[in-house]
């Protein structure tokens, strides 16, 4: 897919010491498992997982006009951001489909900081970048200066707290306060893609291993263990958030990816997609996605046709076995009218349709 | 690790001098936690090179393919509830199908044990 050598992360060594399965990820050479997916997967549900997620890209907006340039740029509204927090949204094109999903972080009034998908970041910063002639603000493409750990699970918290002095519990759910970590200046956000409380920091490359070690050794009384993007999936998936490439992508726009909730029309001034959005708004969508069950034997997963009484109706984004809903789990696209719970589809595994219903999301919600 | 009177393929399969089938201890590794198998039913031909079943991990789909010409003769459904046991047991009791040979010279044409771990050594 991509060119060249593989680009690694600053953990790199640490993961071939663990002997993670490496595999190739958009371009990255990246942990995929160490102990296992389900066993990595379970660890983060019921204890704490370290995730290396530097691969992850990171862009700065800053000067006067930094709101303005976000949110002409991305479709929720950053206006709504306090310092210290962040806010999911989505960079669009002037059509309505995907750029990419992006983490935006209120760092001060004229200072945003943006977390994209490592893939995209790239495309992204050209993104922000060619359409930021308008505004007083520079954007730089960040992503080198980052090491980004995740620290995920209900001892997270109990985990991260040992190395810092930054009061953790203060920290709400996507907040951040800029800190240190084991005496590195650390940026300390409550988030994540897992569906389970905790802690994603941002560091300097050259700390990542030093501290990656530390988080081992600080969660071992919890049984934390590290987890690869094998597991980070399967996590997601059962939470029912986004993957570029799968739910979302130039051709999908936020409302068929029942993302509507991040797009503030309402908003003050024009943003990339507005007019597109409006429209659909106005028309309604065509096809929605919908999460399902698999209900005979055999596993629905990224790509497979779904049909209805023999016809193609739609296409699985992803799917596969979900550990702590112990059932075989999708998102797929539908027509809108079948978008809803209870109804039955076909997957076609290996050309032979499977039986499936569809089932409301997500397929994991965790007890607070 | 790699029983003696077992031949292999390079699709990592084994297969036994009585037609037993099953995925080699490499296999299951390199496949991580399975999830779940499919194989076809007794009476069903299988032909060298074609796929007769498949195995799946939580991350991926890999197709087995018939190491020998012939029927199945018999299938491991205990496969079917305990998929796992495939990441247990592989070469032993998590077998996954007997294969009632047409022609049991083909496997004279695999790979022996020191054949097949040369071959995954280069890997």
């Amino acid at each position: 897919m991509s060119e060249g050598p593989l680009k690694k992360t600053p953990l790199n060594d640490v993961h071939r010491a663990l002997k993670a399965k490496m595999v190739d990820f958009g371009g990255w050479d990246m942990p995929v498992q160490y102990s296992g997916i389900i066993d990595e997967h379970q660890t983060v549900r019921t204890a704490v997982g370290l995730f290396d997620v530097s691969h992850m890209g990171e862009i700065e907006i800053k000067g006067p006009q930094a709101l303005d340039l976000v949110n002409y740029v991305s479709t929720n509204n950053a206006a709504k951001l306090q310092i210290g927090q962040a806010q999911y949204s989505g960079l669009l094109y002037e059509h309505g489909g995907f750029v990419d999903d992006i983490l935006v972080h209120k760092v001060a009034d004229d200072h945003y900081f943006i977390c994209v998908n490592a893939s995209n970041q790239d495309k992204d910063y050209e993104h922000i970048a060619a359409n930021a002639g308008n505004f007083d603000a520079t954007v730089e493409n960040a992503g080198p200066c980052y090491a980004q750990i995740a620290v995920q699970g209900p001892k997270g918290l109990a985990t991260l707290q040992k190395l810092t002095a930054t009061d953790l519990a203060a920290i709400k759910y996507y907040h951040f306060l800029d800190g240190t970590v084991s005496g590195t200046p650390a940026r300390i956000a409550r988030t994540g893609y897992t569906g389970e409380d905790g802690f994603e920091i941002y560091i300097a490359p050259e700390e990542a291993p030093r501290i990656w070690n530390e988080l081992l050794e600080a969660g071992r009384e919890f049984g934390i263990k590290p987890a690869g993007l094998g597991a980070r999936n399967t996590l997601r998936l059962e939470s029912k958030m986004a993957l570029y490439g799968h739910e979302i992508d130039a051709s999908i726009n936020p409302y068929e990816a029942d993302l509507g909730w991040i797009v503030k029309l309402d908003k003050p001034g024009d943003f990339i997609g507005r007019k597109a959005l409006e429209e659909v708004r106005k028309n309604g969508v065509k096809r929605k996605l919908a999460g399902f069950e698999m209900t005979g034997r055999g596993i629905g997963r990224d790509g497979y046709e779904v049909q209805i009484d023999g016809g193609n109706v739609g296409w699985v984004t992803s799917g596969g076995p979900a550990p702590t809903a112990g059932k075989n789990i999708g998102l797929c696209y539908l027509p809108v009218e079948k978008a809803v719970p209870g109804v039955a589809i076909q997957v076609m595994v290996r050309n032979q349709p499977v039986e499936a219903v569809t089932v409301p999301t997500p397929f994991y919600k965790r007890s607070k | 690790m790699y029983p003696d009177q077992y031949k292999y393929t390079k699709e990592h399969e084994w297969v036994a001098p009585d037609g037993t089938v099953g995925i080699t201890d490499h296999a299951q590794k390199e496949l991580g936690d399975i999830v779940y198998v499919d194989l076809p039913k007794p009476g069903a031909t299988v032909e060298t090179g074609k796929s007769f079943g498949s195995v799946e991990s939580v991350k991926a789909v890999s197709d087995i393919y018939s190491p020998v010409d012939g029927e199945i003769a018999e299938v491991n459904e205990v496969l079917t509830s305990a998929p796992e046991k495939l990441n247990e047991d592989p070469h032993a009791t998590a077998w996954l199908v007997k294969i009632k040979l047409s022609n049991p010279s083909q496997l004279d044409g695999l790979m022996s044990k020191a054949d097949y771990e040369a071959y995954i050594g280069g890997l």
